[in-house]
């Protein structure tokens, strides 16, 4: 029997090392390389945030008839490219800047609220905390019960209009099923990843949690709604995957328009498959 | 087969205490609780551990395994390497008391600020009929062992002593959202859960679900649910105006 | 004198499983002054352990059960030992505690018109145990917990403060019963105790105590009853002049895991053979089917075409014989095992795999399914577990009155649930202990409050000078040096029991366990405990052990008293039923060190409820002039 640790003497008093509880010197026991979820997902969100931000800015090779990057739909500006707007230009002339800024504040809105990503987030980014049983940097922590934090519960109305954009970009998943001269019955590699960003947004959508809350979580009695519980089951199927739906559309997303910057800043030709 | 492990507990109380080394013989089939017994038969008779069924089902065993919070009577030993030094400490979100053993009073304090079932008035015993699909929500709750690990690693009160009194923890979420998904219960509970229990306080990092030795969903079928609940009691505009329409309270059983 | 804290209460409750909790609601609901004193934490207790059901004849799955068919199924399950006045009460009561629990926010599984279902369990004739998945246990203590909290919050409102009128005090363990006089005499004054937490003395001044304690298990080796099952509240009882029956009485339930050695004895729920589970030896033959006896003959399938029809169709067919009640299982098991046709590790298959869908069997037995792929590494939907007999249960226990839990011998001392003893005879019925917690729990309450009630202001005081003794008691062990360490006196104790007076008993076998501990005895009497009073299991063990030794001693003297074999006693040498011996009650009492054993007769069933048997069934079980006023005795 042998001693390993004196008893802490940097401690602060807070947290794990409040007075009362079992004096142990470490913030954390854990033996696991506990460190590299939160990096990764560090990594990979903050490669996201500065691709997103800089083709946001861009304004610029968004649009290769027929394909328009999700970043810039539904394009409503007078300034986008002509063909990229099937839904008009009731915006007019007098918008300047890139449409991104004003379209992206949807479907980043429906993300940043979203509850997994807010676990992802506060795990990653703000370290509260960085993961189970890891003691966290801060000192005070209010959670979501104030500004601005407490307008994650808005998240619901970012859910409704996720499901607008939702259509959008089914419609030009669809509209991508033409050649460069807008006729229909024609493919590329482009369709592809249209049509498959479009799905992914959609099973992202339709697995969120407010979506369950929505269709039949809310109800105290099922038997009476045997419709909407039918539906809440099979979303709730959909909700146990959520986290996975969050990361291929996100990917589904950023590859989409990437895909699409490629082909309309002339980098590749879009291969056409009829 | 049999091998001798190194072993580190936290033996002290509340003046103080320390990781102590020792070696202990481990076999076939064993987990870390039957170590501890070992321990006690052999050479620490006063080592302090809760614990009683030794199968996970009555939640006394939980300490932190290697830092994790965990039931020692479900931890197998072969989940470890045999060169691996083990390290059982006490929960560290609550006093200790002595050794593995911590004082869980906040926990029988939080459960007696949540008003019981209220079924409706004038129903009478035996006459209690309830849908299979109205009740298996509110079962999944039902199946807490009360081990308090969930309370134990959420960091709202495990880092953050100053929260324990605004912040009931996960274990009472589930109990909240077992009442209000009771399809008898009458009693109103949405506000509550914000503005007494502390549910706002959860950001939902989904740690109690991870240690959760039944498995319950506590994040995505009880915390999150109900902070929806609260949201249409509280935060809606449109389910405000629905509910003044239709001379409802927002929030109210449909 | 020895610092102590002491508290006054009108009704103290040992044991916070279902029958002490229930007694508790009772006594507090009748405005008495109540105090729950328990070893472990409030809602451990080891009723969580309970699986299957709860039995109560709602008829909700099948209309033609009645009271009267649950009485039958208890008496015979019982051999009909059982005192059949607690057999009645219990079959007339339990659908109402039942219904109450679901008033308190019991969440039981339904039948397809929205009311309670109820499942198929050995013994039973119709389905008839409300049950919650496979934790039924957890969920009846979790209610009567809430329950508890619900009458707290209304004491908060009403009173100012919360435990005003009903406080657990958790961790804390009674070690003696106060008399205000010798025992044998005194009625009871209090109760002395020790908080584990920090060693602390604590005495209630109180004139009823309710024991509700549970079993005896931990006595045994293999076993599937937690730390708290050393016979504390039998002990007690006898300490303080209380007599205790039948303690031959045990059973050890037949499926048992064996393997790996760590979790050898927990339970495997009997709902896996209720749900279609069956059960096979090494041969892969399904055996059970040589082992009906010619008293359940006419009530068991003899083919398997037969047995697997019932589960369907069960108004047309019999059930198969792997719902047996469990003491023929259990035998039939360890003759299987002793023949050579057992498991790898000393068991038999119990295969529910080949039988159900995994999807039905882990919607079905969802805490079996977890408890072996966590503890065992197996996975029940696709290969058979291996099970054993494990002691489960003791039927046995503290004489009391049927109607009040009150015990003959000494006033003011109650006792329900497991603790007490004559409502299952020689043999429980799985489900029955579940509603023999409430509704005996809530009549030990009930009574205790009606006792307190009319003493008036006469209550007993307890002598000072046992409360020194009482603590002097407590801390001998601390005083003795050079004495063993309890735990290898533990390990000997449960060898010896499980060894010598488990499932399969002789009379030599007996006799040398009688030995041993004796032996025992003088050991116990010196050992020594390290450390200090805070928090010392230890400490805790060498006090337990005092109450197991009493306790086994019990056991084995009346196992030797018993020649015959009936129910949870199986003597090698007697292999037998006899009518003249179930007629007979042994009665344990403890006088200075000593255990005496005399016979006592049982009570006689009144003709009403002889009458609901035919007299061919009696037959079996009575001696022909006990059926002279039977209706079909004159024919």
């Amino acid at each position: 029997m042998s001693t390993t640790e004196k008893p802490a003497a940097s401690n602060d008093g807070t947290g794990v090392f409040s007075p009362g509880r079992a004096r142990i010197s470490a913030k954390t026991l854990r033996v696991d390389n506990w460190w590299v979820q939160p990096t990764i997902t560090f990594i990979i969100l903050l490669s996201f945030v500065i691709y997103s931000t800089w083709r946001a800015f861009a304004n610029a090779d968004y649009f290769s008839m027929p394909y328009l990057s999700p970043f810039y739909s539904p394009c409503l500006a007078d300034s986008c490219p002509p063909g990229s707007q099937d839904f008009g230009s009731w915006i007019g002339s007098w918008y300047a800047w890139s449409p991104a800024l004003i379209i992206l504040i949807f479907p980043l809105g429906f993300r940043m609220t979203c509850y997994y990503y807010r676990k992802a987030y506060y795990r990653s980014f703000w370290m509260s905390p960085p993961a189970c049983a890891v003691a966290e940097p801060h000192k005070k922590y209010s959670g979501e019960t104030k500004f601005p934090l407490i307008l994650e519960n808005v998240h619901r109305y970012f859910f409704y209009a996720a499901l607008v954009f939702n259509v959008v970009l089914t419609w030009d998943a669809i509209a991508s099923f033409r050649n460069p001269q807008g006729e229909w019955g024609h493919a590329g590699l482009g369709t592809l990843f249209l049509v498959g960003n479009a799905t992914l947004l959609w099973l992202y959508s339709l697995s969120c949690h407010s979506c369950r809350h929505a269709v039949g979580g809310r109800l105290k009695h099922f038997s009476n709604h045997p419709v909407r519980y039918k539906w809440w089951t099979m979303v709730s199927k959909l909700n146990t995957r959520h986290m996975l739906f969050a990361w291929l559309s996100l990917f589904g997303v950023a590859f989409t328009d990437f895909y699409i910057y490629l082909v309309a800043s002339g980098a590749i030709t879009d291969p056409r498959f009829f | 087969m049999a091998y001798d492990a190194s072993f580190r507990v936290w033996r002290g109380n509340t003046n103080g205490g320390e990781l102590t080394n020792y070696k202990v013989s481990v076999n076939e089939g064993e987990v870390v609780l039957d170590i501890i017994h070992r321990l006690q038969q052999t050479q620490t008779p006063d080592l302090a551990v809760r614990w009683n069924c030794k199968a996970g089902k009555c939640g006394s065993c939980s300490a932190e395994v290697n830092g994790k919070p965990a039931l020692l009577c479900m931890t197998r030993m072969n989940t470890f390497t045999e060169d691996e030094t083990v390290t059982v400490t006490p929960l560290r979100t609550f006093p200790v008391i002595k050794d593995l053993v911590t004082d869980v009073s906040f926990n029988y304090q939080k459960a007696r600020e949540i008003p019981s079932f209220t079924p409706p008035e004038g129903l009478k015993p035996g006459e209690y009929r309830m849908q299979q699909v109205d009740v298996e929500r509110s079962q999944e709750f039902r199946k807490c062992i009360e081990c308090f690990l969930c309370q134990d690693v959420c960091h709202v009160i495990r880092d953050h002593e100053d929260n324990k009194p605004a912040f009931s923890g996960p274990r009472f979420f589930i109990r909240q959202a077992e009442l209000d998904m009771h399809p008898l219960d009458t009693a109103s509970r949405k506000r509550d859960a914000q503005e007494k229990h502390g549910i706002g306080l959860c950001n939902i990092t989904k740690c109690c679900t991870e240690v959760c030795p039944e498995h319950i969903k506590i994040t995505d079928n009880a915390i999150i649910p109900m902070k929806e609940r609260v949201a249409d009691a509280k935060y809606d505009p449109l389910r405000w105006l629905g509910a003044k329409i239709r001379g409802r309270q927002p929030g109210d059983v449909e | 004198m020895t610092d102590f804290e002491r508290h006054q209460y009108d009704v103290v409750v040992i044991g916070s499983g279902g029958a002490g909790l229930r007694a508790a609601i009772a006594a507090r609901e009748a405005g008495k002054k109540t105090a729950v004193v328990c070893k472990s934490l409030f809602g451990k207790a080891h009723t969580v352990m309970a699986e299957g059901g709860i039995a109560a004849s709602m008829g909700n799955v099948n209309d033609n059960d009645n009271w009267q068919v649950h009485f039958r199924d208890t008496m015979r399950g019982g051999k009909f030992m059982n005192n059949y006045r607690m057999a009645e009460l219990h079959a007339k009561e339990a659908p109402d505690r039942v219904w109450e629990l679901e008033e308190w926010g019991a969440l039981f599984d339904r039948t397809p018109d929205g009311k309670i279902s109820q499942r198929n369990f050995g013994g039973h004739e119709y389905p008839r145990l409300a049950h919650v998945g496979d934790r039924t246990g957890l969920e009846l203590i979790r209610t009567l917990q809430q329950k508890i909290v619900s009458l707290q919050q209304q004491d908060e409102k009403d009173l100012g403060d919360a435990e005003a009128m009903l406080k657990v005090f958790a961790e804390c363990t009674i070690t003696d019963l106060l008399l205000d006089d010798e025992p044998g005499k005194g009625k009871i004054a209090g109760a002395f105790g020790y908080y584990r937490e920090t060693g602390r003395f604590v005495v209630f001044d109180t004139a009823a105590v309710v024991v509700a304690t549970g079993g005896i298990g931990k006595s045994f080796k293999v076993t599937s009853n937690s730390w708290e099952y050393t016979g504390d509240g039998l002990a007690l009882a006898m300490r303080a002049g209380g007599t205790v029956l039948n303690m031959e009485f045990i059973q050890f339930h037949p499926t048992g895991m064996v393997w790996p050695l760590s979790v050898k004895g927990i339970l495997v729920t009997e709902s896996v053979r209720g749900d279609g589970g069956i059960l096979k030896n090494s041969e892969g033959k399904r055996f059970m089917f040589d082992y009906i006896p010619d008293v359940f003959k006419a009530k068991y399938a003899t083919t398997e075409e037969e047995g697997d029809r019932w589960y369907t169709d069960p108004d047309n067919n019999l059930r198969p014989p792997e719902l047996l009640p469990r003491d023929e299982v259990a035998r039939a098991i360890n003759s299987e095992v002793k023949a050579g046709r057992g498991s790898p590790h000393g068991g038999v298959f119990l295969d529910i795999a080949s039988r159900k869908s995994p999807d039905v069997i882990r919607k079905k037995l969802p805490s079996m399914y977890h408890q072996f792929k966590e503890l065992a590494d197996v996975d029940i939907t696709v290969e058979p577990m291996e099970v054993g007999p494990t002691c489960h249960y003791v039927m046995g226990g503290i004489e009391v009155d049927p109607d009040t839990g009150a015990s003959p011998s000494v006033q003011g001392l109650f006792s329900a649930g497991e603790a007490s003893g004559g409502m299952h005879g020689s043999n429980r019925l799985g489900g029955n202990s579940l509603s023999d917690l409430l509704v005996f729990g809530r009549r030990a309450g009930l009574g205790a409050s009606a006792y307190v009630e009319g003493l008036g202001g006469n209550k007993p005081t307890a002598k000072e000078e046992d409360i020194t003794k009482a603590a002097d008691r407590a801390q001998a062990p601390f005083t003795h040096e050079g004495g063993e360490n309890p735990y290898t006196l533990h390990q000997e104790l449960q060898q010896t029991m499980n060894d010598l007076v488990g499932i399969i008993r002789t009379d030599a076998e007996i006799k040398e366990a009688l030995k041993r501990i004796e032996v025992l005895k003088g050991r116990i009497a010196n050992m020594t405990v390290e450390g200090h009073r805070q928090f010392n299991p230890g400490w805790h063990l060498a006090l337990d052990l005092q109450s197991m030794i009493i306790v086994s001693e019990c056991v084995a003297k009346a196992a030797l008293t018993r020649t015959e074999s009936r129910g949870g006693h199986t003597r090698e040498d007697f292999p037998t039923m006899e009518s003249d011996w179930r007629v007979v009650n042994l009665i344990c009492s403890l006088h200075g060190n000593d255990i005496e054993i005399v016979k006592q007769p049982l009570p006689i069933m009144t003709n009403e409820l002889l009458s609901l048997f035919e007299h061919s069934e009696l037959e079996k079980y009575l001696a022909i002039d006990e059926l002279k006023d039977h209706p079909e005795a004159k024919r």
